[in-house]
């Protein structure tokens, strides 16, 4: 699939984006664009609002790490989804260590949980995210696990306790609402 | 017919206070169901017809960890499980069992890495350890008569 009116399209919306196609084993179906890392939000933007582009739905985001291949090693990918053109788009997003990007929640919100997982197991910090703490990991965890320099094998003592996160009060707060819509359905 | 014939003129049977308990704890060891992985699917198989773990007591999974006497971890334990596995097993009344069933629940497994917890012996004390990946129902039905076994010779103490 050519994907060059798109780049065209979007070069026109948004001065200064640096955009090139990237080779994809499935382009007929996903095709994909490398975009400039400064301008992710800006064509998020372009790509959700434009007519004839409408990019509502936001599939997922994930990242790839490349060391040692690579320079700037990491890959952040977007996949997006238009449901009413049933289209679907890759973005690719090169990124080196210690480097962050803008998060995409103020476009999708849906991109909240995926961007923490990213943060949790890469360590790339998305800029503008309301609540970026990891999500798979414990909070007191060292390292990004999915780096490709993290070690394997991790000797580690278990966790075996973790505190309620609700008061007491707020858990009888919840009981009771919960007993008192049992108690309207009847 | 049946037991009736067999009576002594008088129908009293003597016997000890730990044989009693002992017999009546292993009898009816009702497990938590709380599956975590693959092996839950072969502990479900267990209890269903073909394998009948109700032939030794023990087929009244329960929903809740207090109303069960044994634990069956029956997956990889992965590090943010343990706590809430932890918390699952205090939940549980005394007199209480484990069994850590499967190649992952007992050392890890093929799962050598920063996820899974290698042995669940960490988090929680575990009586029988059941080899197999996954076991078949057959080992975790041996499984449960060794832990039979591990209860009928249980001495009574006051604690």
């Amino acid at each position: 699939m050519d994907v060059q009116p798109l780049i065209d399209q979007l070069s026109a919306l948004v001065p200064g984006v640096e955009l090139s196609p990237c080779p994809s084993a499935d382009t007929e179906v996903t095709p994909a664009l490398w975009v400039s890392a400064a301008h992710i939000v800006p064509v998020c933007l372009a790509l959700r609002d434009t007519p004839g582009l409408e990019y509502h739905a936001f599939s997922n985001v994930t990242a790839v790490d490349h060391h040692p291949r690579r320079a700037p090693r990491f890959d952040v990918v977007y996949h997006l989804v238009s449901p009413h053109r049933r289209a679907r788009l890759r973005l690719k997003v090169q990124l080196g260590l210690d480097q962050p990007i803008a998060s995409v929640t103020g476009v999708w919100a849906g991109a909240g949980w995926c961007e923490r997982e990213i943060y949790d197991l890469f360590g790339i910090v998305f800029d503008g995210h309301a609540d970026l703490r990891r999500l798979m990991m414990t909070e007191d965890w060292v390292g990004h696990p999915l780096r490709k320099d993290y070690p394997v094998q991790v000797r580690k003592d278990a966790q075996t306790y973790m505190p309620l996160q609700i008061t007491a009060d707020e858990f009888r707060a919840n009981m009771e609402r919960d007993r008192y819509s049992r108690t309207r359905q009847k | 017919m049946g037991l009736e014939t067999d009576l002594p003129e008088i129908p009293v049977l003597t016997t000890t206070i730990e044989k009693v308990v002992t017999w009546s704890r292993r009898s009816a060891i009702w497990p938590v169901t709380f599956g975590l992985a693959c092996c839950a699917i072969e502990m479900m198989a267990m209890a269903s017809s073909r394998y009948d773990i109700s032939r030794f007591g023990a087929e009244v999974f329960r929903g809740s960890p207090r109303q069960s006497d044994l634990m069956i971890i029956a997956g990889r334990l992965s590090r943010k499980m343990a706590p809430a596995l932890r918390r699952i097993y205090d939940q549980m009344p005394e007199p209480k069992w484990v069994i850590s069933m499967g190649a992952c629940a007992s050392c890890g497994g093929v799962f050598d890495n920063y996820s899974i917890v290698q042995g669940s012996d960490q988090v929680v004390p575990v009586d029988v350890f059941i080899p197999g990946c996954p076991p078949r129902p057959e080992s975790v039905l041996y499984g449960i008569v060794q832990l039979q076994k591990k209860i009928d010779a249980t001495k009574l103490r006051a604690s």
